[in-house]
């Protein structure tokens, strides 16, 4: 139970969203290329560090038949602050994620992490446990939203990679894509897992 | 009339809010293996959706916008859609046992069914009035459940079949999401 385990599984094995399978609507939803992908990552780490810290706190003192209530305000209020930063000092990225911010309330992930890790760890291994999963999920989220960008727009953080020549499928861009993206993804987590 | 009417076919239809909006995904993949969670999940859905809208709105109306608070809005309506739900669960409970048998377990899972605090925080953004706020609380999560009822008959076929390993469960599941929601896209063109 050290520091760096609790850090490291978020990053491979327990990496959201493709092992824990968790908070797909906003990885479904936000991906359509991969600097929102990052935005919605670092958005949901902020979230997922500031409660983990706050429940762990708190664990000994929250009454356990109020705790999922008390929990989602914890989230609630790092939610809004995270709101409120970002509608100050990156105006373009909150409107393209839209609602998606406020609806890191309702990420399993957050609550998941808070109920599973957060209100039975001290406050460092809880620590490293938010910002191991939510590295991760950023690190997932920018991954697909480069894979959907590059084949679906040609461009990879903006800047345009693959060509003049290239046709892209702008089909990865839409709805359907976003779910066939991420099944394919997780059956070929499944085969690196196997061997 | 035809405005709500209009509204109807593009919250069910054109911007169906699982397969279109992207809301709701954890309990359509989750609870689309047998049809009779389904349905539950469903009818749990269309209930507790169309009271949160209707209640959200009039907190949002007479709440937070007189007293300058609209920053509290997400606090404030997961509250109030957690306590909804609570509240729906012990009032079935005590008055409607065989509604409550079938919903039961499905209830608590709302909160956190993204689809619901999405659809209030929709009808915010979109400036709808109460009326229409409702509808399209109602018209949304009727979309939920067709979706979802949809999926479940589609995952209900296949799981016999002889899928590859690696693509069982979640994996496939996905991928019938994704030739559902192509098939949805097409609704595209019916409405503005």
């Amino acid at each position: 139970m050290s520091f760096s385990k609790e850090f490291t599984k978020g990053l491979w094995q327990e990496i959201p969203p493709f092992r824990l399978v968790l908070g797909l609507c906003p990885t479904l939803a936000v991906t359509t290329a991969a600097k929102n992908g990052l935005g919605m990552g670092l958005a949901t780490t902020f979230v997922l560090v500031g409660s983990n810290i706050i429940v762990s706190m708190l664990r000994n003192i929250i009454p356990s038949k109020v705790r999922i209530a008390s929990y989602i305000v914890i989230i609630a209020s790092f939610v809004v602050i995270v709101e409120l930063l970002m509608q100050a000092y990156f105006y373009p990225l909150y409107k393209v994620l839209g609602i998606f911010i406020p609806l890191i309330v309702v990420n399993c992930i957050v609550l998941g992490r808070a109920e599973a890790f957060a209100s039975k760890n001290g406050v460092t291994l809880s620590l490293a446990d938010g910002l191991g999963i939510g590295l991760g999920f950023t690190l997932a989220l920018t991954f697909l939203g480069a894979i959907r960008e590059i084949l679906g727009n040609g461009t990879f953080f903006g800047h345009s990679i693959m060509g003049a020549s290239f046709e892209p499928l702008s089909f990865l861009i839409k709805a359907p894509g976003a779910f066939l993206c991420l099944g394919v993804i997780l059956a070929l987590m499944n085969v690196i897992s196997d061997k | 009339m035809s405005d709500y009417l209009l509204l109807i076919v593009s919250a069910v239809l054109v911007k169906n809010i699982l397969l279109a909006r992207y809301l709701g995904n954890c309990p359509f993949l989750g609870v689309s293996n047998r049809m009779d969670t389904a349905t539950g999940m469903a009818m749990a859905v269309v209930f507790v959706m169309t009271a949160a809208t209707a209640i959200t709105w009039c907190v949002q109306r007479y709440l937070l916008t007189p007293f300058g608070l609209e920053y509290l809005q997400t606090i404030a309506f997961i509250l109030v859609i957690a306590t909804l739900v609570q509240l729906v669960e012990m009032f079935l409970q005590k008055s409607v046992p065989a509604l409550y048998r079938m919903l039961g377990i499905f209830l608590p899972l709302i909160t956190t069914n993204c689809a619901v605090l999405g659809a209030a925080v929709l009808v915010i953004q979109n400036e709808y009035d109460l009326g229409k706020g409702v509808v399209f609380g109602f018209a949304s999560a009727i979309g939920f459940g067709l979706a979802l009822i949809l999926m479940t008959g589609l995952r209900e076929r296949y799981v016999l079949q002889p899928i590859p390993k690696h693509f069982k469960g979640t994996s496939s599941g996905l991928i019938t999401a994704s030739l559902l929601a192509l098939a949805f896209l097409g609704f595209l063109g019916m409405v503005e």
